[in-house]
């Protein structure tokens, strides 16, 4: 068990530059999870802290010793790749033993530590079989194995999950979670899937293009996202964004000439009639009032989900396209004009040059 | 498409049956003039069916010697051979296997140079550069010994190309995993890598034993020495007997003796071979 630092890294291969300048602090015992979309850098940075990619700046500290120029062996860690990269040609018995066998443990300590990873994560039985006998999940729960028996530092995980189909993807999200629960070890988890990353992460990393966007625990950022990239990355369906203008007293944003919504302004820095991108999660509208007023709603069509309706159309005014969730089931027929209140508390407002938050 | 109709089954059968015969028929005579007297084998017609002398061939070839060759039995000429093609695999498989493991994972300078070194050899096979060679293995003093059966032979860019493209099949994860498991280069090659090409070595091994077993031109070139003499030269200097007629009988013999063991190879590793030839899982 050990903390990790993560202090400016910067990676570039050859010319181009694909992470500039991260900085993280993983707490002992913390599971972070490093989210973004493909492409963005998140292999590159878990990689560069495993030690099989060369850092071009910054430091990485594990227990407070720079790893930077260490040996991955020598680091302490573990890691669990996304087409598992088990050994096809050993058993799983073998599979989970290399590890330990390679540091000179005694052949009884091998077999004490292997037999009750394997008791944990319901593999005895499979021990004596080859990777390609076993199916996708047990697979990964062999890798898993592979890792917890070298009792690392640090766990890392490069998209474990995305090989399974999606019923399997969750039940082992499931099980991640409370194998972490049980064994506390600092974990740091690759995905590009925020369902993923939402359920597991004690703390999210979420980086876009090789920058840093936000770092806290999932509900602070779906609740105060820090800009609109994880605003509208966080969350399904995704956030609404319109733009709009702050009304001459501050008290408002004018989406259309016609459409007004009030905001409050606390802890906003509020400039009046500064143009801004207003942001609202589908599911914090509601329908008004019968004879109230409202956002006038043209619905293109609606989605049952069961516990939820999904309701796509367009704002009259400025006929941008919305997304609403309302709880329940709701028949709706396309054409209809909806009346909606959008919750004034759960309104976000971004700056739209910069992106960051207001 | 797979056809079901009697005719076409019927037509199938007797072409392959037909290649049977045409590849068993040779093997057959040979083996029915091993197994007659010299008389015998002088008369026309030739026997098609077997004689009684074929445990008596078999001691008078294997133990005694042949013709020309006469000071020299089948049994030593076989265990040169043997040797030859064994090291000839051996050797070529032990250094194409590292000469690929260095091209594919290590990084060194000049590395492409010496890749396109290795791949212009494929253009300058022995049979092209016989002369210089010679000179170089005669220089060496390898003339008339087991090094210089061999060692010219060796050096090889086609299974170097092949292991090549084995390893570059191989997931770079399991090198990762590998090097997080704390497994240095040679570990990895040993405990990973030669068991991951583990087929493919096999299919090599068939290949090559086989290539050195009915190697010709450069045993007769560098042995002088008949008790350096290999199988597949030895029948051909049987054949050059001075004065009197070819021992047909005991060529004959000698031929089915040199056809076992890279029939017993074959046999042994066909599993393996077959595997490695369409196996593509890693
Ligand atoms: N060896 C390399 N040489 C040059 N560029 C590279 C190399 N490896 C990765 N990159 C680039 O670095 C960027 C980040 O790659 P990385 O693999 O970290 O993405 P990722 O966030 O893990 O994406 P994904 O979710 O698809 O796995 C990409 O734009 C990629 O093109
Ligand atoms: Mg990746």
């Amino acid at each position: 068990m050990a903390k990790v630092l993560i202090e400016d890294i910067i990676k570039s291969y050859g010319e181009t530059e694909v992470l500039h300048g991260i900085n993280t602090d993983i707490a002992d015992g913390e599971f972070i999870v490093i989210v973004g979309p493909s492409g963005c850098g998140k292999s590159t940075l878990l990689r560069m802290i495993a030690g099989l990619e060369d850092i071009s700046s910054g430091t990485i500290s594990i227990d407070g010793k720079v790893v930077n120029t260490l040996e991955p062996k020598d680091r302490d860690i573990a890691m669990v790749f996304q087409n598992y990269a088990l050994y096809p040609h050993m058993t799983v018995f073998k599979n989970m033993a290399y590890g330990l066998k390679l540091r000179k443990f005694s052949k009884k300590e091998i077999k004490v530590r292997v037999d009750r990873v394997a008791k944990l994560l319901q593999l005895e039985e499979l021990l004596d079989r080859k990777p390609r006998q076993l199916s996708g999940g047990q697979r990964q729960r062999v890798a898993m194995g592979r890792c917890i028996v070298r009792e690392p530092k640090v766990f890392l995980f490069d998209e474990p999950l995305s090989n399974l189909d999606a019923k399997l993807r969750v039940q082992m999200r499931l099980e991640l979670r409370k194998l972490h629960k049980r064994l506390k070890v600092t974990s740091i988890y690759v995905t590009h899937d925020q369902v993923e990353a939402m359920t597991l992460g004690d703390r999210l990393v979420v980086i876009n293009d090789g920058y840093t966007e936000q770092i806290g625990p999932p509900l602070e950022l779906y609740e105060k996202p820090a800009s609109i990239f994880v605003a509208g990355f966080l969350g399904s369906p995704a956030m609404n964004f319109l733009s709009a203008q702050i009304s001459a007293d501050g008290n408002s944003v004018q989406l259309s000439e016609t459409v007004q919504v009030s905001v409050d302004s606390v802890n906003r820095q509020i400039i009046a009639e500064k143009k801004v991108t207003f942001g609202i999660r589908p599911e914090h509208f509601s329908l008004s009032d019968k004879g109230k007023t409202g956002l006038p709603l043209t619905v293109d069509h609606a989605e049952f989900h069961g516990a939820s309706t999904i309701i796509y159309g367009r704002l009259q005014g400025n006929d941008e396209l919305i997304t609403v969730r309302l709880p329940h089931v709701h028949h709706i027929n396309p054409k209809t004009v909806l009346m909606l209140t959008a919750l004034p508390e759960h309104i976000h407002l971004f700056d739209p040059k910069t992106g960051k938050r207001i | 498409m797979i056809e079901q109709r009697p005719v076409a089954a019927w037509f199938s059968h007797t072409v392959l049956i037909l290649g049977v015969v045409v590849v068993a028929f040779p093997i057959w005579i040979t083996f029915v003039g091993a197994s007659h007297d010299a008389i015998r084998m002088t008369q026309v017609p030739l026997p098609l069916l077997p004689g009684d002398q074929f445990f008596i061939n078999l001691k008078a070839a294997f133990v005694d010697g042949v013709g020309n060759a006469k000071e020299q039995s089948v049994g030593i000429m076989m265990f040169n051979s043997l040797i030859m093609a064994l090291m000839i695999a051996v050797g070529k498989i032990a250094i194409s296997l590292l000469s690929a493991f260095a091209i594919v994972y290590f990084r060194f300078p000049f590395r492409m140079m010496f890749f396109w070194m290795i791949f212009i050899t494929l253009m300058l096979p022995v049979e092209v550069r016989i002369l210089p060679t010679f000179e170089v293995v005669a220089n060496f003093g390898m003339l008339n010994n087991y090094w210089g059966l061999t060692v010219p032979l060796i050096a090889s860019a086609t299974a170097t190309f092949m292991f090549r493209q084995v390893f570059l099949t191989v997931p770079d994860e399991l090198l990762e995993a590998a090097r997080i498991d704390g497994a240095g280069p040679m570990r990895f090659f040993k405990d990973i890598l030669l068991p991951v090409s583990r087929t493919n070595i096999a299919a090599l091994f068939v290949i090559l034993f086989i290539y050195g077993w009915n190697q010709y031109l450069w045993p007769l070139l560098i042995t002088t020495d008949k008790s350096m003499y290999t199988i597949v030269m030895g029948i051909k200097q049987m054949l050059e007997a001075a004065e009197e007629a070819p021992e047909w009988h005991l060529i004959m013999m000698t031929t089915l003796l040199a056809m076992i063991p890279p029939v017993l190879v074959v046999i042994g590793m066909q599993k393996l071979f077959i595997k490695g030839l369409t196996e593509t899982e890693k």
